[in-house]
């Protein structure tokens, strides 16, 4: 979710608060909080998992990286990696590229590994497959074009246009 | 209403229905996270992403409800549409999490008719498919899970990835996206301070312990959850048995002091027990620490054969039955805490006279 107050950074406290008896609940980034001076009761409700993870990611970084200025930014969410050290959740999926480099430690500290070896979801497993096909065929096309067999080159380069069309749908 | 048919409204099959191993386990649930490719995570989701997300699993699932017997007559409930003690209940069953009720803002769940499916939308992910079973049936949960989830991608794009599996918001769950636990009743261990030796060697082997009652360390009514912490680089079939062996060894253990206690300390226990039976019998005031305890004890004297005429899933009703957000549904009213305590002496007191005119 992303805090109300100012629409920008993902609100990261949570909390009700009563007023003459009227429950109301608030959901604050840390910034706007701050700003708004409010002491927040029932702060650690929830949070002691991800503070514990983000102990972790602070451990992680040397001192020198903690002091470097923060770029490091997922083009697709706006997530900046410290956003990520301080709540310990991601905004989308590209961000796991986006900080591939610091999260596979985390990762193997966590898990023990840093590679998936579960299901795979049926649709991936099709496309999967396609794409090593298309490797293949890339290969055997090139062979082809090396010894001068034009005619298999042709073939093989309408075959690998027609796999190229269906990974696009 | 009528105590008897408030229950037949209010208690989930879970909680009803007798399951493999039922006297030391009460519950297995198997819980996978999955998220929707090329929307952000709720956590950084706008209003109109979140609700897109709703749409998407409630297309899915309207026009393809035949397909899953268990989802067919299931009901879609947004979070904006429950009241605050609603949404409680549903918590105190276990067929939502805590961060769905009071977190999210376009938060809704898919549940099943008899409650033992649950599928979360815009909690941490964008979707949590959960199923609950009575005892000991993580493999059943699990195969359940499973094919709920390959329904679900046949409609749905997930976030996924080559290297890191499925994509979750929290790093945490990461890989497989499956969190499988167990709940546990340990109170033969418990009194034998066993349990203190037994918690950390299971952390060791990359599970976790937690008490499902109560804060810190004590485990109210000496109920346990244990899931498993590694979701990357296993297989969900290793993560299971991983679980299953050490619930397996828990069991066992818990079996023996059982055994133990019952030899060297029969008079002791027995003693124990009735006491306990006889507080929830006639109690006019109780607090949920007290009753808590006392059902763990009638429960434990059910399960060993030493108090008759009670049947064993009345405890599980009582302990939920007993929390804050039931009481008041109950009651139809909101209560304050002394309230609170009047009322849950009398429902057990209730509950259990039901039981001794069944018997006559
Ligand atoms: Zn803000
Ligand atoms: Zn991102």
């Amino acid at each position: 979710m992303l805090c109300p107050e100012c629409g920008k950074r993902p609100a990261t406290l949570h909390y009700t608060k009563i007023v003459n008896g009227e429950k109301t609940e608030f959901h604050l980034c840390e910034v706007c909080a701050q700003e708004k001076g409010e002491v927040m009761p029932g702060f650690e409700h929830g949070f002691s998992f991800h503070q514990l993870l983000s102990g972790l990611l602070n451990f992680n970084s040397s001192p020198q990286e903690a002091y470097k200025p923060q770029t490091l930014r997922c083009n697709t969410c706006g997530l900046t990696y410290n956003q990520f050290s301080k709540i310990g959740r991601f905004g989308c999926g590209d961000c796991y590229k986006t900080f591939r480099e610091r999260l596979d430690p985390l990762l193997r500290r966590v898990h023990g590994h840093s590679t998936h070896r579960g299901k795979i979801p049926e649709r991936a497993q099709g496309e999967l497959k396609l794409k090593k096909e298309l490797e293949q065929l890339k290969a055997e096309l090139a062979a082809k074009i090396e010894t001068e067999e034009f005619e298999e080159a042709a073939r093989l380069r309408d075959q690998i246009r027609s796999l190229q069309e269906q990974l696009e749908k | 209403m009528s105590l008897e048919h408030f229950i037949q409204n209010a208690i989930s099959e879970w909680m009803r229905v007798k399951g493999p191993q039922s006297d030391i386990v009460f519950s297995s649930r198997v819980r996978i996270a999955r998220n929707l490719d090329g929307l952000p995570f709720p956590l950084l989701s706008t209003q109109s992403q979140a609700e897109e997300v709703v749409r998407r699993v409630e297309e899915a699932w309207k026009n393809d409800k035949d397909r899953l017997a268990v989802l067919k007559d299931a009901e879609l409930i947004r979070m904006s549409d429950l009241t605050d003690l609603e949404k409680r209940v549903l918590v105190e069953k276990h067929l939502i999490s805590p961060m769905l009720a009071e977190e999210s803002r376009h938060g809704a769940v898919l549940l099943s008719q008899d409650e033992s499916v649950s599928i979360m939308i815009n909690e941490e992910d964008h979707i949590r498919i959960q199923v609950l079973f009575p005892g000991l049936q993580l493999e059943k949960a699990w195969e359940l899970a499973s094919q709920i989830d390959n329904w679900l991608e046949k409609h749905l794009t997930y976030a996924f990835e080559g290297g890191y599996g499925y994509l979750t918001s929290c790093p945490t769950n990461v890989g497989t996206g499956i969190r499988a636990s167990v709940m546990v009743h340990l109170p033969a261990l418990a009194m034998t301070q066993q349990l203190n030796r037994l918690i950390p060697a299971i952390t060791q082997v990359g599970l976790a312990v937690r008490g499902i009652y109560g804060e810190g360390s004590e485990a109210l009514g000496q109920l346990y959850q244990v899931s498993n912490q590694v979701t990357l680089g296993q297989s969900e079939e290793e993560i299971l048995d991983n679980l299953q062996g050490v619930v397996r060894q828990m069991i066992e253990h818990e079996q023996i002091a059982r055994r133990r206690l019952q030899e060297m300390s029969l008079t002791q226990l027995e003693d124990r027990v009735h006491r306990s039976y006889g507080i929830l019998a006639h109690a006019r005031i109780i607090d949920s620490n007290e009753a808590m305890k006392r059902l763990s004890d009638v429960r434990l004297g059910v399960d060993m054969g030493l108090i008759l005429g009670v049947s064993a899933n009345v405890m599980n009703e009582l302990m939920v039955m007993t929390q804050p957000g039931f009481l008041q549904s109950y009651a139809n009213q909101r209560l304050n805490p002394e309230q609170r305590d009047i009322r849950r002496a009398r429902l057990i007191r209730e509950r259990l006279a039901m039981e001794q005119t069944k018997e006559q």
